[in-house]
């Protein structure tokens, strides 16, 4: 692809500030996505995915902030704008779904209303009106009935409805780029795909990019085009997403694919347990010198531990940080 | 809706019938009667006669029977101190206690709301401390002590308000009462109120208005201030039975013509009569609230409807 990216984001670091001492909870996050691209970020809880989502779209809280690097929407960079300006981005040209679509709703303010808002808030448009518009958000999401269902509460609706509710509202004024955090993780299996489904063909049909993060790697390969892998703050690997699957690079993302269940695999191989990565994430606080990976690494010499190991280039395309990457 | 009603008002039968045998038991315990109280020094004989008229020598049970029977006619009984039907007595007296109670309601929910909100707004702030310094005090301080610290302040030293007294019940003479009243429930509203709205502007839903790209006004305006108020009407409904206590003190204490003051002064003459009415009258508006806070949930939050 030509031209500027979407989005860019440049060596981005996230503190951790808990009053006694500042810590680095991701850094040098860097990566790009391309106007109409789909792009995952796949990691276990706690390795920095959503933090970096929440940077992008400006919603860091305390303790949480951004503590350097740059993020560029369109060529200019945004992580500096002041708070009314963030606010003409967010929700208008960037928008984000949240993971439990039971608590991200309002409670006591009927779906209608909450998509309808979108209007008010970045189309100027009049109450009136709004809801008018609510009622084809909520039908281009499919959901049946929808001037009837305009005027439901969150309660009455089942989860997947209520996931759809999120699309819709997220994708009213037709952003350029869509932050869905674990969008399906909170949902029956058969549900997941659907959703799924819905918020790829919507995104592909008015071609907006999608950042997708999720803890499940085989979710997002089948979703993105690209796809990073997480780990302890850092980004391990980028490979595009059938790269990942057919040749993962980095020992951390060989361990999750490995660890991946597959149909029929594990009997031919003759195999009993699936496999697992020893050890566990550490925490933010006592992040291990050199590569992070380390201490759970079967292939760690002494460069690992005192040594962070920079992007070295693929030759397949993409990019990973290991100093014995295959 | 009507049916949900319907339950609730039979569900207090058995409180109204477990308050009144309970007030029945209590004193018929408690040493002297209307009749000790009455005289120091009184002939043993007309002491038994005046039993007799009162129906005191009747045993315990009997008396609550007969009670009971009147009450099912909407017979509170008669005043063993003044002879008036106590019916009579409250309806004269019940009207400068709603008074009162509301207008220390309104004070209190009109200032204490909106403080608590501008205190959660920048926790740890300066509106923030004072609102809560108020806060304390507001629920440390006595009633008896403000009260005469109003008083002295307001009706002596300034004389800007009268000290005591119902006069014609006008503002001029509800404001210090009330003042006095609402303080504590003012505190309390503004603590309340500020715990809530921090409790969701953590939540979800508060995160999933900002990435709407909301101010923060509005996302207080659009979806903080309707949650919030479920709470809050939760601790307006509970403080008003607690005022109806409270106000024994204030209306004592300001003269004030209204059941806390009839209660006190039945109670002290083991007017029994007078106390169990006006004791049924408290818990009766008690339960009352409480059945219309119960249905104002269901309109504010519509995950709570009765069927």
């Amino acid at each position: 692809m030509t031209g500027a990216p979407l989005i860019e984001v440049e060596d981005l670091r996230i503190d951790l500030d808990d009053g006694t001492q500042r810590v680095a909870a991701a850094e040098g996050i860097s990566f790009r996505i391309d106007r109409g691209e789909t792009f995952g970020l796949v990691g276990e809880s706690g390795c920095g995915k959503s933090i970096t989502a929440l940077a992008l779209i400006g919603l860091l809280r305390q303790p949480l902030s951004i503590g350097g690097g740059v993020i560029r929407f369109e060529g200019r960079e945004i992580q500096h704008l002041s708070a009314g300006r963030q606010r003409d981005l967010r929700g208008n040209r960037i928008a984000m779904i949240f993971q439990e679509p039971m608590t991200a709703l309002n409670p006591v303010s009927p779906v209608g209303r909450q998509i309808a808002e979108m209007f008010v808030l970045h189309k100027g448009k009049s109450w009136r009106e709004a809801d008018r518009l609510a009622v084809e958000a909520l039908a281009s999401v499919r959901v049946p009935a929808p001037e009837r269902r305009v005027n439901d509460y969150p309660h009455q609706l089942s989860g997947g409805m209520r996931q759809r509710v999120m699309i819709a509202i997220a994708l009213a004024c037709g952003p350029d780029l869509l932050i869905a955090d674990e969008p399906t993780t909170a949902l029956d299996v058969t549900v997941q795909a659907e959703i799924i489904e819905l918020m790829r063909n919507l995104c592909a049909e008015r071609g907006t990019a999608i950042l997708m993060i999720s803890h499940d790697l085989g979710l997002v390969a089948n979703v993105c085009r690209r796809v990073a892998v997480m780990y302890a703050g850092r980004i391990v690997e980028e490979r595009g997403s059938a790269d990942i699957f057919r040749a993962p690079s980095h020992p951390y993302t060989r361990g999750l694919v490995a660890s991946l269940p597959r149909l029929g695999s594990r009997a031919a191989l003759g195999r009993t347990r699936l496999t697992e990565i020893a050890g566990v994430v550490p925490a933010i606080t006592n992040f291990p010198d050199g590569c992070r990976f380390n201490p759970r690494c079967a292939q760690a010499t002494d460069i690992c531990r005192t040594t962070a190991p920079g992007a070295d280039l693929l030759e397949a395309g993409g990019l990973v940080r290991c100093h014995h990457h295959a | 809706m009507l049916s949900f009603l319907f339950r609730r008002l039979l569900q207090t039968i058995p409180t109204v019938l477990a308050v009144v045998a309970l007030v029945f038991v209590l004193f018929s315990v408690v040493p002297g009667s209307i009749v000790s109280s009455m005289s120091d020094d009184a002939d043993p004989q007309v002491e038994l006669r005046m039993k007799k008229q009162l129906g005191l020598d009747d045993p315990v049970y009997i008396r609550f029977g007969t009670y009971i029977a009147k009450l099912a006619t909407g017979d509170f009984g008669t005043s063993f101190r003044t002879r008036e039907p106590v019916t009579f007595m409250i309806a004269k007296r019940i009207w400068p206690t709603l008074q009162l109670i509301f207008t220390a309601m309104v004070f209190s929910v009109v200032i204490g709301v909106p403080l608590g909100f501008i205190a959660a707004l920048k926790p740890g702030g300066i509106v923030d401390t004072l609102a809560m310094v108020v806060a304390v005090s507001g629920l440390s301080i006595a009633k008896f002590w403000l009260g005469l610290v109003l008083m002295y302040l307001f009706a002596l030293k300034l004389g800007w308000l009268p000290s005591f007294g119902y006069g014609d019940g006008g503002l001029k003479y509800l404001i210090l009462p009330a003042v006095t009243l609402g303080v504590s429930p003012m505190a309390l509203f503004a603590r309340t109120t500020r715990a809530a709205v921090l409790e969701i502007m953590t939540a979800d839903f508060v995160r999933t208005a900002r990435s709407k790209g909301m101010s923060e006004t509005r996302v207080v305006k659009w979806h903080v201030m309707r949650n919030a108020l479920v709470i809050i009407l939760t601790t307006v409904g509970l403080q008003f039975g607690g005022l109806m206590g409270q106000a024994v003190v204030v209306e004592k204490l300001y003269s004030w013509p209204g059941i806390g003051s009839l209660l006190v002064d039945s109670v002290l003459q083991r007017d029994i009569p007078a106390v169990q009415g006006s004791i049924l009258v408290v818990v009766l508006s008690f339960l009352a609230i409480n059945l219309l806070i119960d249905v104002l949930y269901g309109v504010i939050d519509p995950r709570i409807r009765y069927a």
